[in-house]
């Protein structure tokens, strides 16, 4: 139907702890959180204070500036602690888990409902921010009606769950439902891209209503950002939204039982935990349940999401809010001698400076060390080698640093997220912050335009 | 290597803030991470992050560097041999004589631009950049033997102060330093940097063989002396006289597929530079116009310091257009402009450095235009939607 789509640009990170594909049943979590980094550029209203009792679907907090996005509460039980960082700037919504009672935001038929109806009830039962737009990478902003909605079907990120074999296992059947409700949200057209054509499995095969896409080729390949900017990129003053695969389950599941409830499978990945399998858990959740006694030692960090993008968190932590897997790495921090003038038989490298690329090895032990010290940009020529996309990275990220707006929204700043430059600031020698730059001029760019 | 590391912990301290010697903090963490990769772990963003760091870079192009350094020390050893007549040496003799006459220079260079270095990376706060480290072995490898060490001081206190440091220092300069050390010696002492006597160690003080003439091709070439001119066979192996590391372009073109095989070095830039000066050539053959566009076009490829500056100069990415695009662009006109100055210009007989330098000013510009036009497919998508 659609054409295959191939990127050649990219690198595929050679990192060892893939998971094994067995799934293993819901491990019983009384602690949940809701981390407020999720969300960038978030000013949240709280709407419960500690000691509140809640349910899963009662709303915690609000956005400041759009009263109308709600976030929810997971599960229900006792709002235990509302923990707050530097400046006492809100960190997270710690719930401990009592009973199963859960708000019934009423099933419909979102084919049957108009456009403000379908907002409405995924405004209330605190869906709203599983939708997220480009440009800025940021929970929608209600009042614009998408051109389009993307959805990746397969995820390239080092060690990614596979996305074929969660869906398999996903329960319910609720994906139709959910496009049915977002095909609600836009006039224009859902997008979902796969890795190749013989990835669509179970409901995918089925699907009404979208128009499917082919990629091949290396990580970012996956990233939503990337498959729009080759399916229908967006250009200045146009908006598309993107939301998780699993979460249009969750957003079908709305609509056909009348719950909040987010569950789903995520990997437990890296070469930090013994035990490297398949759970089924929802976003919020403790991993102290999953990481207990299947850690390799106490040196190790634990990240929610993927190597590149992810966030660290404690043992105990919470799944992020849009994290389909777990990471444990052991932790870099040693001295190595003359590490920089070794041969490299060990080491996985994206430049050719190694002897590992003349004798590779399928998968490498990698750290969390920085392995050298941070430079100013002397490289030039390999950046947009790993950044599939028709965007300079070096001169973005120069008119990012000079903040140079009118620069910086011709560079393409709309197009692009944190995470697709992270294959840039893994292979820069110069050991820059890259990600953060570019969430830096996202933030500079909203704060611009309002 | 332990109580190595457990020396440098412990005198950590003392080089921090507040410790005694904090003014020489730069320099300890210099050689700290020298010896040790440091144990500093991912703060923010990536968690993992690449082996690749700027002291394996730079150690690339010094690895790359080195058959020019060892063929030109033996060349020195050749072509003194040559011009006072001595017989016996045999090809160790010669090297070991080069190299002692090389390794001077590369002390000085090294003395004086890392100690440069070193305080101004204590005065900016930084760690020490390592892109000295190429700067300082490129310097040596561009001067002709004879030059005098101060002179040589001189040029690359100049080149690092005012080409790099007064720009922001390594990664914000316009112009490659090691081109500007040579350039500086070559307008402000001329006597020194061009004629026949400077190229081969001892001639200046004289005693060499009569009728001996240490010029070298580019020179002979300047004056009509076509007949004179080595052959190219001795061009390309390099036993000709000329500056330290150019001579030879079989070692270059080691070097050359070092740089591009770790892709450190850009092999647009060294492709596009050697079809430009080659197209230019080609065209000079055809056209006429003096007797010096007459010579095989290859010649320009072989002769002086064209190979080495296409493969360690115009590369320099600080100072090279940095998109692909711009990249061709930069090497084609830098290739064309080495035979325009060599050909018609009356007072240089070498153009590569002027045309590496020039392009450098202009390389900025270039990927403006580059970059405008990805600006402008941008902005055309907007039209037609």
């Amino acid at each position: 139907m659609s054409e295959l789509i191939r990127l050649r640009k990219g690198l595929n990170i050679k990192i060892a702890g893939k998971a094994e594909k067995i799934l293993l049943p819901e491990v019983s979590v009384t602690r949940y959180g809701v981390r407020f980094a999720d969300f960038p550029g978030l000013t949240a209203k709280l709407e419960v204070k500690e000691g509140s009792l809640v349910k899963a679907g009662s709303v915690l907090f609000h956005d400041k500036a759009f009263p109308e996005i709600k976030y929810v509460s997971p599960v229900s039980g006792e709002v235990k602690e509302i923990v707050r960082g530097d400046k006492r700037l809100l960190t997270e919504i710690v719930i401990e888990q009592q009973g199963s009672e859960k708000i019934d935001f009423g099933a419909a038929d979102p084919l049957k409902l108009s456009r403000e109806e379908v907002t409405e009830k995924i405004m209330n039962s605190g869906l709203w921010p599983l939708l997220r737009q480009r440009p800025y990478h940021i929970v929608a902003r209600p009042g614009r009606v998408p051109k389009a909605i993307f959805i990746s079907a397969f995820d390239t990120a080092p060690l990614a769950p596979d996305i074929d074999f969660i869906l398999a296992n996903t329960r319910g059947g609720h994906m139709q439902a959910g496009i049915n409700a977002l095909s609600r949200l836009t006039d224009g057209k859902i997008h979902i891209s796969f890795d190749n054509e013989g990835s669509r499995v179970g409901e995918m095969k089925n699907l009404k209503g979208v128009e499917f896409h082919y990629f091949k080729g290396p990580h970012p390949a996956g990233n939503v950002g990337v498959q729009i900017h080759h399916i229908d990129a967006v250009s200045k003053g146009e908006v598309v939204w993107t939301v998780d695969i699993q979460d249009v389950v969750a957003l079908g599941r709305l609509f056909e039982t009348g719950f909040h409830d987010r569950e789903r499978i995520i990997a437990l990945t890296g070469t930090g935990a013994l035990h490297r399998k398949y759970h089924r858990t929802r976003p919020g959740a403790s991993v102290s349940a999953i990481l207990k006694g299947n850690l390799k030692d106490d040196h190790q960090r634990v990240i929610s999401g993927n190597v590149l993008t992810g966030k660290k968190i404690s043992p105990d932590g919470s799944l992020g809010f849009y994290d389909n897997m777990v990471t444990v790495l052991p932790e870099g921090d040693y001295s190595e001698f003359f590490g920089w003038a070794s041969p490299g038989f060990t080491k996985f490298s994206y430049w050719r400076a190694f002897i590992s690329k003349l004798i590779p090895k399928k998968e490498y032990d990698l750290d969390t060390n920085i392995h050298g010290g941070r430079r100013a940009f002397v490289v030039t020529g390999h950046y947009e080698n790993v950044l599939p996309m028709d965007i300079y990275p070096v001169h973005l990220i120069k008119a990012i640093l000079a903040e140079d707006i009118d620069l910086m929204e011709n560079l393409g700043i709309y197009e692009v997220a944190e995470e697709d430059f992270a294959l840039c600031e893994y292979i820069d020698p110069s050991k820059s912050e890259i990600q953060e730059l570019i969430r830096h001029g996202i933030n500079l760019m909203i704060k611009e335009m309002n | 290597m332990n109580f190595l590391l457990k020396k440098i912990k412990e005198l950590e301290p003392k080089f921090e803030k507040g410790g005694r010697y904090e003014k020489l903090y730069s320099v300890f963490n210099g050689f700290a991470t020298f010896l040790f990769v440091p144990d500093t772990v991912t703060a923010k963003g990536s968690h993992i992050r690449d082996y690749m760091d700027m002291k394996r870079t730079m150690t690339i192009v010094i690895i790359a560097l080195m058959p020019a350094l060892i063929f030109g020390s033996y060349n020195v050893g050749l072509q003194h041999s040559r011009a006072f007549g001595i017989s016996d040496w045999t090809v160790m003799h010669m090297f070991g004589f080069g190299f002692l006459k090389v390794l001077p220079l590369i002390i000085v260079s090294y003395v004086v631009g890392l100690g440069i270095e070193f305080i101004s990376a204590q005065i900016r706060g930084h760690e020490i950049n390592e892109g000295y480290l190429v700067t300082g072995m490129l310097i040596p490898l561009i001067m002709p033997v004879d030059v005098p060490l101060w002179m040589l001081a001189v040029s690359v206190a100049f080149a690092v102060i005012i080409g790099k440091e007064v720009f922001g220092g390594t990664g914000m300069n316009i112009l490659n330093p090691a081109l500007t050390a040579r350039a500086f010696l070559f307008f402000s002492y001329p006597k020194w940097m061009t004629g026949d006597k400077v190229w081969i160690e001892g001639l200046v003080k004289g005693g060499a063989l009569d009728g001996f003439s240490g010029a070298t091709p580019l020179s002979m070439a300047k004056l009509d002396n076509f007949a004179l001119m080595p052959s190219p066979h001795d061009m390309f192996v390099g036993t000709i006289p000329g500056s330290v590391g150019e001579t030879s372009v079989i070692a270059i073109l080691i070097g050359a597929f070092i740089l591009i095989v770790t892709g450190v070095g850009s092999w647009r830039i060294m492709l596009s530079m050697t079809l430009g000066a080659l197209g230019m050539g080609l065209l000079l053959n055809a056209t006429g116009g003096n007797e010096y566009t007459q010579i095989p076009a290859y010649y320009h490829l072989i002769m002086g310091g064209f190979a080495f500056g296409t493969v360690f100069m115009a590369t320099d990415p600080v100072t090279a257009a940095q998109t692909n695009t711009g990249k061709y662009i930069y090497g084609a006109l830098t290739g064309i402009m080495v035979i325009l100055i060599r050909v018609f210009n009356p007072a240089y007989p070498e153009g590569t450095m002027l045309a590496i330098l020039l392009m450098n000013v202009f390389a900025p510009l270039i990927d403006h235009y580059v970059v405008n036009a990805n600006i402008k497919r941008r902005l055309r998508r907007v039209k037609t939607t």
